[in-house]
């Protein structure tokens, strides 16, 4: 290992397989509208990765990241345009850097505003700002294009070897190439003196200054930072709508991409990545099922946040060290008892969005007949509903007791796993189980 | 002009409230100097002055004979001055490694760099491992801060204190909450960690303050009422009379 490096090779596995997934996922999902959805969850995961540099990695929580990721894709778009029109020689690939360093220079701009003070006040700010940026996106309809957007053809521009980035199939790669570097580069700067001192300002800001660091350059640094890649994310968005409209940096998308961010675990790096893929799926697959999507969107992250604060991925992590002395097999009995009156809760609550949902929104043009579940219900009569209830109810009070075996199962992970040493060894506590010990 | 700290005239009110009233107070480079004082006289609020927590709301704190007043926390720890909390205050849920590596980072020059991988910097680690060594967590090292004992919470504050190198170091209160045994322990730990070092400590401990400091002085009602050696201040009747009568059998 050379001094400075950041990597060394033993660590490089992972990213070859991750390389290797990138390429070969598109022979196993072929169709197009898994290629869609795939090109989305690449956007989305350098997005949500972006967004943990503030909150899981600094502590910095913000409700405007989308005002980087949507400038950066207007400013995109923009330049698109501009080179297509003027036949300037700079190929496709290279306009998601000119998006990074557009997300960059308004992470500079309000970074320098907001970053002064942490906790509340840089929340606060960060509100603000994307309510100023929202609402003067629907002003400046030169630049934004009002309610309708602006529009590119990424098509225009200089073919690079023959590739002019019509196909669906050589947009994919090339988000999945940038998502791939991103992905690297974020991963790299945690394992740097400044990614370290990042962690320490999120554990303890006071202390940090009395080690010689300004909290408020950390800050600074990991928000410009945080800017660049949720701008590259924005410019491979705008490559591969090729539109933008006022909606990609507004509230809810600050929101969503916080979302993801969280579902998926922001204790761990890869909690982000997880969350991206899963709340993509799920927006694309839930809106055409349900009209109530948005409404299960709301309940899984609060489950997630009463009943798993570390994420998916916390959760997870929680697994590997049973997973590594071979006792994983233990608690997959449990597990198994749990899953069964889980399924009945959830499905009685399925049951009651979907009645609620037809009856209040769809039963005036559509009657009272409600199909769900391969079945079709009458939502007028009482007998579904107090069947969905039961289920809901029985199915709750099941899992309650099934918790208890899950539990013990736990337990015995544990006591078989504690080392002769005693509690001094038992104490360290892996980085990836930060406040998702099960209770 | 040897001394390494200087306090001219110090003041500090909270609101109508006068905490430190005048303080004035010399410490030559090397010296072990305690400050002693009853509960409330101020002790941990001039250490706050010093190192820049509150800012003074009069008077001049000087450090190598240059002003520091006003200054910024890691502004007067980048010149040379670091210090302990009272309260154990580190980074709870990184491990007593990282604790001690990120209070080295400035100090070898890295700053705010991301873009060289922290694992392979060699000076680093080795500055690292030294200090867990001299503070006896070298055992600990992949153990998160927080589940750490109190007294080796204690002796990781000290460790953060002291792993950038500084040459003045302000330790508050370091054997609070010990046992007799810890606190003959952390003494012994002092020593050596702030050999050759300017040491500047808060003290309740009588015998921890008259086996270590060079120098005594007492703060009494946000002033000095004495500073002197051990022995001198042990036989002050004024000293005697405001704080060490019940103090010392």
């Amino acid at each position: 290992m050379s001094e400075g490096a950041i990597l060394s090779w033993r660590s490089w596995a992972p990213w070859v397989a991750l390389a290797l997934a990138l390429v070969l996922l598109p022979r196993l999902l072929s169709s197009g509208s898994s290629l869609t959805m795939m090109s989305l969850m690449g956007i989305m995961i350098i997005f949500a990765l972006s967004y943990n540099m503030l909150l899981g990695q600094t502590g910095m929580l913000s409700f405007g990241h989308a005002v980087y990721y949507g400038l950066a894709g207007f400013v995109a778009i923009h330049a698109m345009n501009a080179i297509a029109q003027n036949k300037w020689a700079i190929p496709l690939p290279v306009i998601p850097l000119i998006g990074g360093l557009a997300g960059l220079a308004f992470g500079i701009l309000f970074g320098s505003v907001s970053t002064r003070r942490g906790g509340t006040v840089f929340a606060m700010i960060t509100l603000g700002v994307g309510e100023l940026v929202a609402s003067s996106s629907l002003i400046l309809r030169s630049f934004f294009g009002g309610e309708s957007g602006i529009t590119a053809n990424r098509t225009k521009l200089m073919p690079l070897f023959g590739y002019k980035f019509g196909p669906q199939i050589e947009i994919y790669y090339l988000i999945a190439g940038w998502a791939f570097i991103a992905i690297l580069a974020m991963y790299a700067i945690t394992r740097t003196p400044f990614g370290r001192m990042c962690n320490a300002v999120r554990e303890n800001p006071e202390r940090a200054e009395f080690i010689g660091y300004s909290t408020q350059t950390v800050r600074f640094i990991a928000f410009c930072l945080a800017g660049f890649f949720a701008g590259i994310a924005g410019a491979l968005a705008a490559i591969n709508f090729e539109i933008m409209n006022a909606l990609s940096l507004g509230a809810a998308q600050s929101g969503t991409v916080l979302l993801m961010a969280f579902i998926g675990g922001i204790g761990l790096f890869w909690g982000p990545i997880l969350g991206a893929i899963l709340v993509t799926f799920l927006q694309v697959t839930l809106s055409d099922l349900t009209g109530a999507w948005m409404l299960y969107f709301g309940l899984l992250f609060i489950l997630v946040v009463m009943f798993a604060p570390g994420g998916i991925a916390g959760w997870l992590a929680l697994h590997g060290p049973a997973l590594r002395s071979g006792r994983l097999g233990r608690l997959l009995p449990a597990y198994a008892l749990a899953a069964v009156p889980l399924a009945m809760a959830a499905a009685g609550a399925i049951l009651i969005v979907e009645l609620a949902h037809h009856m209040l929104v769809k039963a005036s043009s559509d009657g009272s007949l409600v199909h769900v579940f391969f079945t079709t219900l009458d939502g007028a009569s009482p007998w579904p509903w107090l069947a969905a209830l039961a289920l809901l109810g029985v199915g709750a009070a099941l899992t309650r007791l099934a918790w208890g075996p899950v539990r013990s199962a736990w337990a015995a992970v544990h006591a078989a796993s504690a080392p002769v040493d005693g509690p001094a060894e038992a104490a360290v506590v892996p980085p990836a189980a930060q406040g998702v010990l099960p209770t | 002009m040897s001394a390494v700290l200087s306090l001219a005239d110090v003041h500090k009110s909270f609101g109508p409230t006068a905490i430190i009233r005048g303080v004035t107070l010399n410490v030559p480079t090397g010296e072990r100097h305690a400050i002693i004082g009853p509960n409330g006289a101020g002790k941990s609020t001039l250490f706050h002055l010093i190192s820049g927590r509150f800012p003074v709301s009069s008077g001049t704190v000087s450090l190598h004979g240059r002003p520091i007043t006003g200054l910024k926390p890691y502004e007067i720890y980048r010149r040379g001055l670091s210090r302990s909390f009272q309260v154990t205050n580190i980074f709870p849920r990184l491990s007593v490694y990282e604790n001690i590596r990120c209070a080295v980072l400035w100090a070898l020059g890295y700053k705010y760099a991301f873009w060289l991988g922290v694992d392979a910097l060699r000076s680093v680690r080795e500055r690292a491992e030294a200090v867990m060594t001299s503070i006896g967590l070298t055992r600990r090292r992949d153990v998160q801060a927080g589940v750490l004992t109190y007294a080796e919470q204690r002796a990781l504050e000290i460790g953060l204190a002291i792993a950038g190198g500084a040459d003045v170091i302000l330790l508050d209160e370091p054997t609070a909450g010990m046992s007799r045994g810890e606190s003959e322990q952390a003494v012994q730990l002092i020593r050596t960690v702030t050999q050759g070092k300017t040491l500047i400590m808060v003290e309740h401990d009588m015998s921890v303050v008259f086996g270590l400091a060079d120098r005594i002085s007492v703060l009494v009602y946000g002033q000095i009422i004495a500073s002197d050696t051990p022995r001198a201040i042990r036989e002050n009747a004024a000293v005697r009379e405001a704080y060490l009568g019940q103090a010392v059998h």
